[in-house]
């Protein structure tokens, strides 16, 4: 909707300070957008797509030809500027997409999962690349399922779930915040101790948020983790359950986003 | 494996054609030292342009074997092969009892045929493409115009080439026939010819930016079936829409078809003899139809860009 892209059905929305409703076209030229799928030219060869994308910003043949070197080298894509746009690697690809959001010297760019199916390596390599535009002042708005990459790259948090804002900050912030528990997670053999048995074991329990119970496992969120385990453990044996598996999750942005989100499947 | 270079190796790398522009580090330099771009409208327009013009230079043989094969083989088949054989078909094939050649309806129906063929080929084709899968189409969606001007762009390049596909029918037309099968060709008003074929040209431009949008890509072949082949076969490209008299329903029927208008319209400009369509019912059709087509294939597409 930002990018102008997706028409909304209510409400409005400044990008740079232009409303993207009123003045799409003012927005466009303040924007790079890098979305999930692959929309490079495929028509074209690499420096074409880089070219032709600054000619439509309005660059003269020769300061496009010499933009679209620059970001080349930049972003080690010289040896590839004759093949076409269909030659490339996915991480080339992804680079390439990049560095074509940028022609036009962006005010905001847009990353839409920048490092979906990339393999180890290029996703790293791609966090740098992304760090080092970040600290040299480009502001990025990306988005994300990688908690741990919004933990590593991004100042300013939101955790969006069916098109709302559920939380917003710094990722500290976020963790500090009310859905930030260490959550305990216990499965039993073959079913689950006495609810009030449960209870009456975590009630005196300083911390706890919330206790949610399945079929045969019990979750706690808690904030205060110690020894939470031990009475989960200890409620099944004196209800003759024996334990399948245990797991403590301390908090990441990871457990804040599943807090605030729950965990039903998503689209 | 694929080595991915990060931005910040730029520096280190003494291969890197002049890395005195990209300053002390990479992306410093790409974020500052880049030209200010200074978009408008006309500029953004153009360059949209040069890039159909890029890809079609790319693909030229493949383009030029497609304008021109089809016209080619009708050509010889029917004003060579037919005749030279003494076959019976179109009215012996040879000369009809008005003293016209085969040849002589042929040419603006072929015409017609081929500004139809390759304005829905050169919009139609690549559009479904660009908005199925990947959406490739966001690439140019993001530039700095409206999409209606985008969709405008789309309409003038397929036209272009639809008007260039009907000016080769032409000479292949002149040279190809047996003895005594030249069209018999009559211009007495080219700025109306030249009118005729570039309100068709847009007219089917427009239609291939309405069908490209609205279309489902998995029915692609339903394009051939149900709207190329039909419109060919009975938009008067092998006999004037007045023939079509004795049989009067299909006369009327045929009517819906806009290739009608193009085939007769160019009948009444390049071989008024054969009788043709009221001009001002050609006229009508396809300037009417070419607002009518294009204000609501750029209303789709732009609906369809906007999801």
């Amino acid at each position: 909707m930002l990018t102008t892209l997706v028409v909304p059905t209510g409400g409005r929305a400044w990008v740079a300070g232009i409303d993207v409703v009123a003045n799409p076209v003012g927005v466009k030229r303040r924007i790079g957008v890098v979305t999930q799928n692959n929309t490079l030219d495929m028509q074209l060869t690499v420096a074409e797509n880089l070219e032709f994308r600054s000619r439509f910003f309005g660059l003269g043949l020769r300061d496009a030809a010499r933009r679209a070197e620059q970001l080349l080298v930049a972003f080690g894509l010289a040896d590839r500027r004759k093949a076409i746009a269909t030659d490339l690697s996915g991480g080339q690809a992804k680079r390439l997409l990049i560095a074509r959001a940028l022609v036009h010297r962006p005010d905001v760019l847009f990353l839409d999962e920048p490092t979906a199916g990339l393999d180890p390596q290029t996703r790293v390599n791609l966090w740098d690349m992304l760090q080092a535009l970040h600290a040299e002042g480009q502001t990025i708005l990306l988005t994300t399922h990688y908690m741990e990459e919004a933990e590593a790259l991004c100042d300013q948090v939101a955790v969006v779930d069916h098109g709302e804002v559920l939380a917003a900050g710094t990722v500290d912030e976020l963790k500090r915040g009310a859905g930030a528990d260490t959550v305990i997670t216990v499965r039993y053999e073959g079913g689950m101790p006495d609810g009030v048995a449960l209870k009456a074991r975590l009630d005196d329990r300083p911390g706890i948020s919330k206790v949610e119970t399945d079929a045969d496992q019990v979750r706690v969120f808690t904030r205060e983790p110690d020894g939470v385990l031990g009475d989960l453990v200890t409620a099944g044996s004196s209800a003759g359950l024996t334990v399948r598996d245990a797991a403590q999750l301390k908090p990441s942005l990871e457990t804040v986003f599943l807090n605030l989100t729950g965990r039903e499947y998503r689209e | 494996m694929t080595t991915t270079t990060g931005i910040q190796q730029v520096a280190a790398d003494p291969e890197s054609p002049k890395p005195g522009a990209l300053g002390g580090t990479g992306a410093a330099a790409i974020i500052t030292d880049a030209p200010i771009p200074h978009p408008t409208m006309v500029k953004t327009f153009v360059a949209m342009m040069a890039r159909e013009g890029r890809v079609l230079r790319r693909n030229l043989i493949g383009t030029f074997v497609r304008s021109v094969m089809q016209p080619l083989l009708f050509v010889f088949v029917f004003t060579y092969v037919m005749p030279k054989i003494g076959s019976g078909l179109f009215g012996g094939g040879v000369v009809r009892s008005n003293g016209t050649t085969f040849a002589t309806i042929l040419l603006p129906g072929l015409m017609a045929s081929m500004l139809f063929m390759q304005g829905i080929m050169a919009v139609t084709f690549p559009l479904v493409m660009e908005f199925s899968w990947q959406r490739t189409i966001e690439d140019r969606a993001l530039a700095p115009v409206p999409i209606r001007v985008l969709a405008l762009q789309k309409i003038i390049a397929g036209a272009a080439q639809s008007f260039l596909g009907a000016l080769i029918v032409i000479p292949i037309v002149l040279l190809v026939h047996a003895a005594g099968q030249s069209p018999q060709v009559n211009v007495t008003d080219w700025p109306l010819l030249a009118f005729i074929l570039v309100c068709g040209s847009l007219l089917t431009a427009s239609l291939g930016l309405l069908l490209g949008t609205l279309m489902d890509p998995r029915k692609m072949q339903m394009l051939f079936a149900a709207i190329l082949l039909p419109a060919t076969m009975l938009g008067c490209v092998y006999y004037p829409w007045s023939e079509l008299r004795s049989i009067r329903w299909l006369q009327i029927a045929v009517l819906v078809n806009p290739m009608v208008y193009m085939s007769e319209g160019l009948r009444a400009v390049l071989t008024p003899q054969t009788g043709h369509l009221a001009l001002w019912a050609i006229l009508l059709v396809l300037v009417g139809g070419t607002a009518l087509v294009g204000y609501f294939g750029t209303k789709a597409f732009t609906r369809r860009v906007l999801n």
